[in-house]
């Protein structure tokens, strides 16, 4: 495939992304900081998010498993997971985070356990995103050609 | 270090970021990077405490997480704060106005709430602009005074300008040679004002002091023993002593955590440190800059802020005025206590009916030129003007026994009569109430209303021509409340206003008169801190004033004052309260009274 070729298909991949919830103005923050100086500015952040994720998604399904569960703690897990999916712009994680805090709130642990399950549901479906998404990077990149910019309204 | 990079300030400028979330981390790291600063970071508040402490000549700027696994980002806040006396910014997920008050209380100069953009960290350079002005102006310990200088002129031009008056108001009052160092530890004895020699808490004297508990160990620590170790001239037993059981208050209250409550009361109560009366913005982003907070011991005990201050504090006020009747003696000590660090010596400020004022100002040759009370009757009632009233400062109470009386009753007077413009207390840091000038237009000694629109420059002439020597112009407070919403500008005037209170003495709310804009609450802010220090009319333990008193009159006038909301309340309704007001204000005013 031709450098134009992928890059067009980038860009339809990453339209479709913010159309369906994936992916928010954060992630093209993302975009626009990586520079000649961090190109790989991205794929690093992006992994960071991926390693802590799975952190938190394993402590958070210890937490929720407990015979008394600890609300505060995980709450603070969910908390964080949101700041940091916010952060990166994995928008439907970042409310189904929100949609978690609430129930730990109401000390709900059924309603809990299930939005653990939405949680890393959504987290399973943006990372596969992401992935293929910095793959079809990774080839432009390789065959000579530069990410486009995108400006998102 | 500074002084390198001074022409391409904000370039360079040294940032210590701090978040254990390694994603948020990188990120902020980058934006930082992006803004063309030389960043640190640190994955938990031990090792940014260790980097900070290492040296504190490293880092220009602090910004935190708040939820963090080893410490309480608001416990590193209010220590960078106490010890370094760095801005601190803090951001977090969480956009709770609760916790967003927290910051303030805390000492903050700032909130930012994750995901941060890159728009939100290329303004927080400000931050240490502000807080370089105000040390400079206050702290003679201060290191960076001389590039602080060199930035703010470089800045903002009218810098300057504030603070020739300031000073030279300063020299006037105190007949002393040495003018931005008004916060001198030794500095006291005003041969105008009363007999007694006046202790400024200042920062650096505060460290001193905490130092020396620290050493001796809260539970040995003797006003006697630490008095020798901080060997300070001219300090004396009594002035420790005080201080000991301010501070024992101080740390009581902060063990004893936070509740809804106790931040409100220390809100209202309390003025140094960076409370701010309670100015967040519902929702949304919030920012805040508490520029001058001072950190000191408060929770928030001023970082800077604002932060926020933040940001910030809790003193014994609730935000009803009915318990605050019912309050013993005890609460005013906490209310003491919460006097800013810089100037415990700030209990009450009470408001002073004009009649009072006028009558003190006119026994020293002073002309007030607007009768405060006229003002009131000018204004519709809808109109209601948060004006703080006049703290009346010590000065005047402790300046002539006779007169005290006469001022205690004027203070009466007025919060009656104009209790339906008296701030909000919900919101409002008692101090900061009571410290505030009324800020009536027309009362060309008093108000800063040029404040409003032109800077504190031209609000300090007018002090100084209406008053030369007293300290109620000081409280000519000209930072307007801004407000609540969450509009950058009003959060840092509001945050400006608390900083004021709380470094000085405690009280200078920021009159909601207007909107101002924020170069211009920059300097008011900077004036009114300048004139608070230079006051050297500090209430002791020991004066002839009786806090008790004067705090009950503060209540009453609190509790008269519910106009605004008649039930304590939550803190969202205070806020919305103050809302609607600074709304109501808004609409009626462009901006000067």
């Amino acid at each position: 495939m031709e450098v134009g070729q992928m890059q067009r298909q980038w860009m339809g991949y990453m339209k479709s992304l913010f159309m369906e919830g994936f992916l928010d103005g954060q992630f093209l923050q993302l975009q626009q900081l990586q520079d000649e100086n961090n190109p790989e500015f991205v794929v690093e952040v992006v992994s960071l998010f991926f390693e802590d994720s799975e952190r938190i998604l394993k402590d958070l399904s210890f937490a929720v498993d407990q015979q008394s569960v600890d609300f505060k703690k995980i709450d603070a897990h969910v908390h964080q997971f949101k700041g940091s999916s916010a952060s990166i712009g994995a928008q439907r994680v970042k409310n189904a985070c929100i949609a978690f805090r609430n129930f730990c709130e109401e000390q709900n642990i059924d309603a809990c356990r299930s939005c653990l399950q939405q949680v890393k549901q959504e987290y399973i479906h943006v990372k596969n995103k992401l992935e293929t998404l910095l793959r079809l990077e990774q080839q432009i990149v390789a065959a000579g050609g530069s990410i486009p910019m995108m400006e998102w309204n | 270090m500074m002084n390198d990079l001074r022409d391409k300030f904000p370039i360079g400028m040294r940032v210590l970021a701090v978040d254990d979330d390694r994603t948020c981390l990188k990120i902020l790291e980058k934006l930082l990077l992006k803004c063309q600063y030389h960043v640190t970071t640190a994955q938990n508040a031990i090792t940014a405490l260790n980097l900070l402490r290492e040296n504190k000549n490293n880092f220009d700027l602090v910004i935190s997480n708040v939820h963090m696994p080893d410490m309480d980002g608001f416990k590193l806040l209010e220590l960078v704060g106490l010890e370094m006396d760095l801005p601190v910014i803090m951001f977090s997920a969480n956009d709770d106005p609760k916790m967003v008050l927290k910051g303030i209380n805390h000492g903050a100069c700032d909130y930012l709430l994750k995901p941060v953009i890159l728009k939100e960290v290329q303004t927080i350079w400000q931050h240490v602009i502000r807080k370089k002005k105000t040390s400079k102006r206050s702290n003679h310990d201060a290191a960076n005074s001389d590039s602080g200088n060199g930035i703010d002129s470089a800045v903002t031009g009218s810098s300057d300008q504030n603070e020739r008056p300031s000073s030279s108001r300063k020299r006037k009052e105190k007949n002393e040679d040495d003018d931005e160092e008004n916060e001198d530890d030794h500095d006291n004895d005003d041969p105008t004002a009363q007999k007694k020699a006046r202790v400024v808490w200042t920062p650096a004297l505060h460290r001193k002091f905490v130092a020396a508990v620290n050493q001796l160990g809260i539970d040995k620590a003797v006003p006697k023993k630490i008095l020798d170790l901080m060997n300070v001239e001219k300090l004396t037993r009594e002035n420790v002593a005080s201080h000991l059981q301010k501070y024992r208050l101080y740390l009581k209250r902060i063990s004893e955590g936070e509740n809804q409550q106790a931040n409100m009361a220390a809100l209202l109560g309390s003025s140094s440190d960076t409370s701010y009366s309670g100015m967040t913005s519902l929702g949304g982003s919030t920012q805040f800059h508490n520029n001058h907070y001072k950190s000191f011991a408060s929770n928030g005990s001023m970082s800077s802020i604002f932060n926020t201050p933040a940001n910030v504090n809790m003193h014994g006020f609730s935000s009803s005025g009915t318990p605050l009747l019912n309050h013993t003696h005890n609460n005013q000590l906490k209310f003491q206590s919460a006097m800013t660090r810089d100037n415990l010596n700030d209990v009450l400020k009470m408001p002073i009916s004009s009649a009072g004022l006028d009558q003190l100002l006119h026994s020293k040759g002073i002309t007030v030129s607007t009768n405060i009370q006229t003002m009131t009757n000018k204004f519709p009632d809808y109109y209601k003007p948060k004006v703080t009233m006049s703290c009346t400062n010590n000065a005047f109470i402790l300046e002539s026994n006779p007169q005290e009386k006469q001022v205690a009753e004027g203070y009466k007077n007025l919060a009656s009569q104009n209790s339906q413009y008296l701030p909000s207390l919900e919101n409002r840091r008692c101090n900061d109430i009571w410290s505030n000038t009324m800020q009536l237009p027309g009362t060309n000694s008093y108000l800063p209303r040029e404040g409003f629109g032109h800077g504190s420059a031209s609000h300090k002439d007018n002090r100084n021509a209406a008053m030369p020597h007293t300290d109620a112009h000081e409280f000519c407070n000209n930072v307007p409340f801004q407000g609540w919403d969450n509009n950058h500008n009003n959060h840092d005037a509001s945050y400006h206003s608390s900083h004021v209170v709380g470094s000085s003495i405690g009280s200078m709310i920021p009159a909601v008169n207007a909107v101002e804009p924020e170069e211009n609450l920059d300097y008011s802010y900077c004036d009114s801190l300048q004139m608070k220090r230079d006051r050297t009319t500090e209430l002791t333990e020991g004066s002839s004033f009786n806090p008790h008193q004067a705090y009950m009159m503060n209540n009453q006038m609190k509790f008269q004052n519910s106009g605004i909301s008649n039930n304590p309340g939550s803190l969202e309704d205070a806020v919305r309260d103050m809302i609607k007001q600074k709304q109501l204000y808004a609409n009626l005013s462009g901006g000067t009274m």
